[in-house]
């Protein structure tokens, strides 16, 4: 969703993070790169400015030059702001007002709408049990009528009938009225897309907005949208008065600044975001989860949760003695492939990792590395003779033929194994020359088998 | 446009349209550069103001360099800055300004629509269709989105308005088939000019995108030269991500041109600068209002003008 701007932001942290202490200049030169990096994720301008200044603001106030990691230090105020700015938490729809409860939807033509319109009735109707009614107000574009009616029966959710040559304001007053008579819950009104600059129309939904008295009345908004999305949203807001946000085409590959731009010039919630194009593909917005994959810090909580679940801390110790006295053998390389696969695999591993680069992400994704790789190396591996696995050095070209044979695999790969094997044991070397302190401020880099696991140089 | 009165009417308009970018630009660059010199203060204003109008970091950072470059520590004024700044951008659009014309000789000449949801497309379709009709030009449009609800009737209507034959199937049913019939409906009525319509798609939908792919190839069974035009319909309010939807539609399906909707009211356009420097893909034509005449061909002049707020002098 926010693929881009995280390996942009990943690459910033990465040098700072590669730095043993972090001076002031380092802080402005890394805020100098988040600035660019979300102007072009989209966020404007004027957000961008008041987000790096109260950053900045921060960072200095903590003292950041004492402490320990300076890096991390940097990117959870970066997140902490971002969270902030999203919003706390997530907040729902309100429909806690004597039925039936209008929601009225407004926005930019090609927002989604209409399709936005016919995801949340069909979530309230199903998730909530409520009985939602919708009405079209878009007497401007041919068909938008006819466009909700057969959303309506594709999710089994009544529509208004349509009269023709009716218009909006007494559409919306014959919508709440045949609601409030049939005993509706919800009201939906799918306004017409308009310019925020087209004053007409804007009185237009305004003067709809003092007939049906909206509940909630929501923003559409493209996550793909530009600069302009603090204007949009702030004339929207002024002219009719916003409760909510709904985000669209979040499953697209924009970097979504526009999300924290309209969040911060409206200062109303994003409520729900859409990620898909059928009907069912609508989500809750929670703030912080975005905010941290923003900052490519993805799910490092559930990482490292996982991480201590999974990984056994017997083998752990096995391991640190063994490299203690600079011994790495296949059967540790077998361990280590197991932790990771018990872990979720690699992409998801990936995917959790902090401060990737946009760089490695490429590397990444250009080498395919799939799971399905674990598994046969893991196959080559029990194919060895337990002498093998403690003395790889014994495997030679008839040993190599008879595990490629018996794992299913081919020679080259167990050549690749072998070779992989090679440079982990060369690098566990280096860390004992090291020291244990050595190894963990490798962290996960040193970790994992390089060529694989390990990350492209 | 040959028309003199014509044009400044279609120039009003265009300035009109982007009034607010236009003015916006204008007067930041008014309160920039009012009794001040050019120093590093000022460039780094200007740089910010370009980004606000969606031309991206890196041409806005080349745009006020250039400024720099000859005026630097001098004196300017805000009109002399405008008047400059409109220059080079019209510069970097001048080659990429090329009107969509329908090749006589091709009968029928085929133009794909394709782009993302809601940018439209479909509306794009029956404007083009109005305008090469009041050319004398036989036009026949097919109703290639047979994903979205409606979108049939959204064409058949521009169908009835513009007196065109749209050629449409049930919703649900192949796009690629639609397509093929379609050829074959215009080539046996002889018409000049079909405009084929497709259903919104992300650019990253894998899926989707081999789905127009197949589309690509079901038309060139018929016609290998065809489709003559492939067209990525763009909203002007799009952002930086404009340059990564451009960049994989040009990749897998090979578009050769763009048209640019919505550039009226709250539309910024500078997108168009950013999009000109790196891929250099024709722009057909803009739209600045919700009718047929509001969709019109694109000139580098006019658009970086009223885009710095200038007469058209």
């Amino acid at each position: 969703m926010f693929d881009s701007l995280q390996e942009r932001l990943g690459s910033v942290f990465d040098k700072l993070k590669r730095r043993g202490a972090l001076s002031e200049a380092d802080v402005t030169a890394a805020l100098r790169e988040v600035r660019v990096a979300l102007l072009e994720a989209d966020v404007a301008l004027p957000v961008v400015k008041d987000f790096v200044e109260k950053v900045k603001v921060e960072a200095v106030g903590q003292n950041v030059l004492k402490s320990v990691t300076p890096g991390q230090m940097v990117i959870k105020i970066v997140n902490d702001q971002l969270s902030a700015m999203l919003g706390a938490d997530h907040v729902g729809l309100n429909l806690q007002v004597t039925p039936p409860a209008v929601i009225m939807m407004v926005g930019l033509q090609g927002s989604g709408k209409t399709t936005s319109t016919a995801k949340i009735s069909k979530r309230l109707t199903e998730k909530e049990r409520k009985k939602v009614l919708m009405a079209s107000l878009d007497v401007r574009r041919p068909a938008a009528q006819e466009q909700l009616r057969v959303l309506g029966e594709q999710i089994a959710v009544r529509t208004l009938n349509i009269v023709p040559g009716e218009q909006p304001v007494a559409i919306a007053k014959r919508a709440v009225q045949t609601a409030a008579l049939e005993g509706f819950d919800v009201v939906m009104l799918d306004t017409a897309g308009r310019l925020a600059i087209d004053e007409e129309l804007m009185a237009e939904v305004a003067a709809v907005r003092d007939a049906a008295k909206p509940a909630e009345t929501l923003l559409v908004a493209d996550a793909m949208t530009g600069q302009d999305a603090v204007n949009v949203a702030d004339t929207f807001n002024q002219k009719v008065g916003l409760t909510g946000i709904v985000m669209t085409r979040m499953d697209g590959d924009a970097r979504g600044g526009a999300t924290l731009s309209m969040r911060a010039v409206t200062g109303c919630p994003i409520k729900l975001m859409g990620v898909g194009e059928k009907l069912d593909e609508l989500e809750d917005f929670h703030p912080s989860r975005v905010a941290s994959r923003i900052l490519g810090m993805g799910d490092i909580v559930s990482l490292v949760e996982k991480a201590s679940e999974n990984f056994e801390l017997e083998e752990a110790e096995k391991l640190a003695a063994k490299i203690q006295k600079g011994k790495f053998d296949l059967n540790d390389l077998g361990s280590q492939l197991k932790q990771m696969q018990k872990m979720g695999g690699l992409s998801s591993l990936m995917n959790m990792l902090p401060g990737m680069n946009a760089g490695q992400m490429k590397k990444l994704k250009d080498a395919k590395l799939d799971d399905s790789i674990i598994k046969r190396q893991l196959a080559i591996l029990s194919s060895m003779t337990p002498l093998e696995r403690e003395k790889p050095e014994v495997i030679k070209a008839k040993r190599r033929t008879r595990i490629a044979g018996g794992s299913g695999t081919s020679v080259q790969e167990v050549n690749k194994l072998l070779k992989q094997h090679q440079e982990a044991a060369r690098m566990m070397k280096k860390v004992q020359k090291m020291g244990k302190k050595g190894m963990m401020r490798g962290g996960l880099q040193n970790l994992m088998p390089p060529g694989m696991g390990g990350f492209p140089k | 446009m040959s028309d003199e009165n014509k044009k400044s009417g279609w120039f009003s308009r265009l300035k009109a349209g982007l009034s607010r970018s236009s003015s916006k630009l204008g007067d930041g660059i008014g309160s920039i550069f009012t009794k001040r010199k050019l120093d590093d203060e000022s460039i780094e204003e200007l740089e910010e103001l370009l980004i606000t109008s969606d031309l991206g970091v890196a041409t806005s950072a080349r745009l006020a360099a250039n400024l720099a470059k000859t005026r630097f520590d001098k004196d300017v004024d805000p009109l002399e800055v405008r008047e400059s700044l409109a220059a080079e951008i019209e510069k970097i659009l001048e080659p990429v300004a090329l009107p969509l014309e329908p090749d006589g000789t091709k009968a029928p000449h085929i133009i794909l629509m394709v782009g993302v949801n809601g940018s439209g497309k479909t509306t794009t379709i029956g404007k083009l269709a109005s305008h090469y009709k009041a050319r004398g030009l036989k036009v026949m449009m097919a109703a290639g989105d047979t994903f979205r609800a409606a979108a049939i009737e959204q064409l058949q209507i521009w169908g009835e308005r513009t007196g065109c034959p749209v050629v449409a199937k049930e919703t649900g049913s192949d796009a690629a088939g639609l397509a093929y019939e379609a050829i074959e409906r215009a080539r046996s009525e002889k018409a000049d000019v079909l405009l084929i319509d497709t259903a919104g798609r992300l650019h990253n939908k894998s899926d989707l995108m081999a789905e127009l792919q197949k589309v690509l190839r079901v038309i060139r069974k018929l016609d290998a030269t065809a489709p003559h035009d492939i067209v990525l319909v763009l909203d002007a309010t799009t952002g930086q991500n404009a340059l990564s939807q451009i960049g994989t539609f040009k990749e897998l399906i090979d578009i050769t041109g763009l048209v640019v909707t919505k550039l009226d009211g709250s539309a910024r356009g500078g997108i168009l600068v950013a999009l000109a420097e790196k891929y250099s893909l024709p722009v057909h034509a803009i739209g600045v209002g919700e009718t047929a005449e509001d969709l019109r061909p694109f000139t580098a002049r006019d658009f970086s003008r009223s885009l710095m707020g200038l007469g058209n002098s």
